[in-house]
């Protein structure tokens, strides 16, 4: 039987180091909302989203109350829209109008994000995937809760430098279409390489078309419980260090395992993964900055920074593993910058760069993640990011992202404000060296070889 | 059959016990195990309940224990078992 000693542990993590699961993502396919008709494919969508949702947010809560145990985020993926709005989107302006229902769906149910609003050109664009890149900046500037991503890369296909191109101009649209508001529409968008089609968190969500009719993916957290643990092996070797993280991510997976079946119950929708992320927040106590802390580093950035991601990485994902029925989506430690507190003290601390934080993608999930940079950074620049960042994607055969935004009116030493969960963050130096020439070459990088790895 | 776990953490005082149980004989509901300790006058206590024979939700009664949990100056948490066996049991 259940003693005191273990009820008190569970709730410890709870009340005092912010464990709770970060996302319950219901992921629905659209693809049999696709008309010839633009107003009968939006109504048909927001008809889908708004019958299959409908009970989502009140059986979140329900299961909050049950288990006593708080779930962040209810949120909602869908199909790529530039699948579904391939047929009756003949403009930009019909791809917003689709976005735009999406956020009148999302509104509906009562999610504070809906992912989807994507395109996967990993190897080209079709018209309509060139024409929904062109609409992510209106929409999500005309939006609240859409969310949107791009896929321009993969291990099998390499990288789609036009896209990548292409992106780098749409991030600097969409930052200027908010320019005040923090260019906040930047915040929404994430460009991957070999993303996941059942990622429960945003802003990268989509619902894959791998994926069956209707999926809930289930996203944990508790970075605070990781490091309150490693706060009592303080010293101790690495074996111990291993362990102690292990065994505490297996005890964070189950919650979510138990919040996923519970909710998938409920709603008489199928489980999909369990999605084993350490996710920080902008609370203290609350970061992935901080555990890197407690395993030895004076701030993060510093020497052996990678390293220790690295294990970190692989202690949750090994612990987590025999947790949970199925994982998937990202699985990994992310490392944000404005939404982990030590992460923006350690940009402010002058300890950690753009630079080491693309060593440290090498080895976690998911990339350059909610990185502020100066709003006259150049969009050959940001394209240039994009690129590097794919690139250690494709060879390293792993989900790589970059989100970034270019602060309008803001420069080195300013700080963005963007709110909530997304938090803030000190606008980040980029290397100003020009890489113009090589982004507007056009074509493709072609998949790398499979053989002789060294 | 599954059970309910109510923990009940505070600055000791009398009758917490009492009051927590007079609440639940009231609205039967059994209880099967009790465990306390008082660690430098903090009073934490776990009780394993079996709510099959009430008829009030499980929503309604949390939010009255937890009101009755202000009352006496202690806070009053109801959570399903299961959240205790998946962290703790393999």
């Amino acid at each position: 039987m259940i003693n005191l000693f273990e009820v008190t542990e569970t709730n410890k993590m709870i009340e005092e180091s912010n464990l709770d699961v970060r996302t319950i993502t219901l992921g629905i396919s659209l693809l049999d909302c696709a008309d010839a008709d633009l107003k009968v494919t939006c109504d048909k969508i927001y008809h889908k989203i708004t019958t299959v949702a409908r009970d989502l947010v009140k059986t979140g809560r329900e299961i909050e109350l049950k288990y006593g145990i708080p779930i962040v985020n209810k949120r909602i993926s869908v199909t790529p829209i530039a699948l579904v709005g391939s047929s009756c989107c003949k403009t930009v302006k019909d791809f917003v109008e689709i976005g735009k229902t999406l956020d009148r769906a999302a509104k509906t149910v009562g999610v504070n994000f809906l992912g989807g609003f994507s395109a996967l050109v990993s190897k080209g664009m079709t018209k309509s995937d060139r024409l929904l890149i062109e609409a992510i900046p209106e929409t999500l500037a005309s939006t609240d809760r859409v969310c949107s991503s791009v896929n321009v890369g993969s291990t099998k296909t390499g990288i789609d430098m036009d896209a990548v191109k292409l992106l780098g101009e749409k991030i600097l649209e969409a930052a200027k279409l908010t320019a005040a508001q923090d260019s906040c529409a930047c915040t929404k968008l994430v460009v991957f390489c070999n993303a996941p089609d059942d990622n429960p968190f945003m802003a990268g969500a989509f619902h894959g078309v791998t994926e069956g009719d209707a999926v809930i993916n289930v996203g944990v957290s508790g970075p605070g419980v990781v490091k309150r643990a490693l706060e009592a092996v303080r010293g101790q070797d690495f074996e111990v260090l291993c362990e102690t993280i292990k065994k505490t991510a297996f005890k964070v997976t189950r919650v979510g395992q138990l919040v996923a079946k519970e909710a998938s119950r409920l709603l008489n929708i199928p489980f999909g993964i369990i999605d084993l992320s350490l996710a920080p927040t902008p609370a203290v106590g609350d970061s992935v900055a901080e555990i890197l802390e407690e395993i030895g580093l004076e701030r993060v950035g510093a020497p052996g920074t990678t390293a220790a991601l690295a294990m970190l990485n692989d202690q949750v994902k090994k612990g987590g593993v025999m947790a949970s029925s199925y994982v998937g989506g990202l699985s990994g430690a992310f490392i944000p910058v404005s939404e982990d507190q030590g992460m923006i003290d350690a940009v402010n601390a002058g300890a950690l760069t753009v630079e080491k934080l693309e060593a440290m993608t090498c080895v976690c999930s998911v990339g350059l993640d909610m990185i502020a940079i100066p709003g006259d950074t150049k969009a050959s620049t940001i394209s240039g990011i994009i690129a590097d960042e794919m690139a250690i994607g494709m060879v390293n055969q792993k989900t790589t992202a970059v989100r970034i935004i270019p602060v309008q009116g803001k420069t080195v030493g300013d700080t963005a404000e963007f709110g909530g969960l997304l938090g803030y963050g000190p606008i980040m130096k980029v290397n100003d060296f020009d890489c113009s020439a090589f982004v507007n070459r056009g074509g493709r990088i072609p998949a790398p070889i499979h053989s002789f790895k060294n | 059959m599954k059970k309910t776990i109510i923990t009940v953490i505070g600055k000791d005082t009398v009758g917490i016990i009492a009051k927590v149980c007079t609440y639940l004989a009231d609205n039967q509901v059994n209880i099967l195990d009790i465990s306390q300790t008082i660690v430098q006058d903090y009073f934490n206590m776990m009780m394993i309940v079996d709510r099959n024979k009430t008829t009030k939700r499980f929503e309604q009664m949390a939010s009255e224990l937890e009101a009755l949990g202000e009352e006496i100056g202690v806070k009053i948490k109801m959570q399903h078992e299961d959240i205790f066996n998946s962290m703790h049991r393999i």
